[in-house]
């Protein structure tokens, strides 16, 4: 297994030290919501990325596959998200082989968190994590220091006060299914619509003991209006100095030796070429 | 800007606010040696865009290594056929050092734009040149674009705690399925993939708005490269640290042409 590359931390933290800014990541300045229901649990998110005020991505995936019956929604630095929910699959998947048995979400959710409190929260990922496993339906939160919460609805990123506002006003005990997917994505409506780091689309993932259903883009509140004009330019409007046909053959180039004699003259070039590709 | 766990809080951080300080320090650089003393106020023509004045920290020798280099790079899909495009300029702040350095680079079927760190950019292409043609040599095949991008994305998580300073852009079309395929990255290896159009560099503010105006859906390869080429082109005349030229690549199934563009040379 790879394992993280530390060779440029000293150049960098010296970069740092001559008061350099710390590199932009792509962060999901999201809202995620889960809520257990009779018979399930459902998850939602929204669907923007942001690079500090830019929005990066305008229908990006929260909603990260774990198993079968475990998915998780993801908060945070947006890499950390990916790659943790990532390795935990791989990881849980390679458990679920070898014991021979269904994975369970407190297994997925205590990989999470020794895996984040290791890091002591440098892997920004905030996650809520849910599932059907034989012991039945859970839903957790993990925070990227390695806490865990275990509650019946859960809200977090930068739009989780919005959505918890409307869980404390409409969340009710018994809630069925239609009832918790409802309350999840108007949870997410209240956070795209109140809070800038969120907006676009609402994800949804039901997961009962059968299977998981992800519902993408459940929900699409801000679609562009379509252009009232065609912006196509003309043929010819741009200035072009040079043209060049690219044959596949050049495609197909290995490396190209180019030997310079001491004047600086080019003498030879010659391709390595793939042989029949 | 500062890296925070959750976007939306870290817009607000006090550290953030610090970039839109005037630059103090601006005028100190044009009153020394090269230029006479000027008073500030009656020299217009001095001022330097506001993308080199961002921020207090100019103070150093390096500002930040994205901006440092400038340079900018664009992709865009079209019907059947995908385009990626660069500028040409390697700076060093507002010193230009060359007018030929192009940051789109070419590994079998797929092309990959790399601005940010030119040291880092130089760096990422001989490490994609090397991985690929292990690639071509153990699978005895040419690398998919979407391959290609969850190579560039587990390359560069890898250096979670000491990253490239790079922003790479994948472009290409599946040889396979024939299906354009574009993607984008942040340093980390955080995966954008767009339907539309991807930005990066020192313009991609401008980029990403003139794109937005521009792009429209299923372009044909000719009218895909004026609306790239455009783009591009009036991007760059809005950034002081990219320009000097321009590659345009328009990328069909079985065709490429590459294309040099007339831009402004200053």
């Amino acid at each position: 297994m790879g394992g993280f590359d530390f060779s440029n931390h000293t150049r960098n933290a010296a970069l740092m030290a001559s008061g350099m800014p710390a590199p932009k990541a792509t962060s999901t300045g999201t809202t995620i919501v889960g809520c257990l229901f009779d018979g399930g649990v459902v998850i939602a998110a929204d669907t923007r990325a942001t690079s500090g005020s830019v929005v990066a991505d305008k229908n990006c995936e929260k909603l990260h596959y774990i198993s079968p019956h475990i998915w998780c929604a993801g908060a945070g630095t947006a890499a950390d998200t990916e790659f943790t929910t990532a390795i935990i699959s791989s990881n849980l998947e390679l458990h679920a082989l070898s014991t021979g048995r269904k994975p369970r979400v407190v297994t997925c959710m205590t990989m999470l968190k020794q895996h984040l409190f290791k890091y002591q929260g440098h892997i920004g990922a905030y996650l809520v994590v849910a599932g059907c496993d034989p012991t039945g339906s859970h839903l957790y939160t993990v925070h990227a220091h390695g806490s865990t919460d275990r509650l019946p609805y859960v809200t977090m990123g930068s739009g989780s006060l919005a959505a918890m506002s409307v869980f404390e006003t409409q969340w009710k005990k018994g809630i069925d299914r239609d009832g918790a997917v409802k309350l999840c994505s108007d949870a997410i409506l209240a956070g795209i619509f109140n809070d800038l780091g969120s907006g676009s689309n609402v994800d949804v993932c039901v997961i009962t003991p059968e299977k998981a259903t992800l519902m993408r883009n459940y929900l699409t509140p801000n679609v562009r209006a379509p252009k009232e004009l065609k912006y196509k330019f003309e043929k010819g409007t741009t200035a072009v100095l040079q043209e060049k046909l690219i044959s596949k053959d050049e495609l197909r180039r290995y490396i190209t030796v180019t030997e310079v004699d001491a004047e600086g003259e080019t003498t030879l070039t010659t391709d390595v070429m793939q042989v029949d590709a | 800007m500062r890296h925070s766990p959750r976007g939306g809080v870290g817009r607000t951080s006090v550290s953030d606010d610090a970039q839109f300080h005037p630059p103090q320090a601006l005028f100190a650089i044009s009153t020394t040696s090269i230029h006479p003393p000027v008073d500030p106020a009656s020299a217009s023509y001095l001022q330097i865009s506001p993308r080199i004045q961002a921020g207090p920290h100019i103070k150093s020798t390096m500002s930040n290594p994205f901006t440092l280099n400038g340079g900018a790079c664009l992709a865009m899909t079209g019907k059947d056929c995908v385009a990626i495009a660069c500028d040409l300029r390697l700076g060093q702040q507002a010193l230009t050092l060359s007018n030929n350095f192009p940051k789109v680079f070419n590994y079998g079927d797929v092309w990959l734009g790399l601005t940010g760190l030119a040291t880092d950019v130089q760096t990422i292409h001989s490490l994609f040149r090397y991985k690929v043609n292990l690639y071509r040599l153990r699978e005895e095949r040419e690398i998919e674009p979407e391959t290609m991008a969850n190579l560039v994305s587990s390359t560069l998580y890898e250096r979670r705690f000491g990253p490239y300073y790079v922003s790479p852009v994948v472009a290409g079309i599946n040889q396979r399925t024939g299906k354009p395929f574009i993607c984008g990255f942040d340093s980390i290896g955080c995966i954008d993939f767009a339907k539309d159009f991807i930005v990066s560099g020192t313009a991609s503010d401008q980029l990403f708005g003139v794109a937005e105006g521009l792009w429209e859906p299923d372009l044909e390869a000719d009218e895909l490269f004026e609306t790239i080429s455009q783009t591009l082109l009036n991007s760059l005349d809005r950034d002081a640290l990219a320009g000097w030229g321009a590659h345009v690549y328009i990328i069909k199934k079985d065709s490429v042409t590459k294309r040099l563009l007339r831009t402004r040379q200053d």
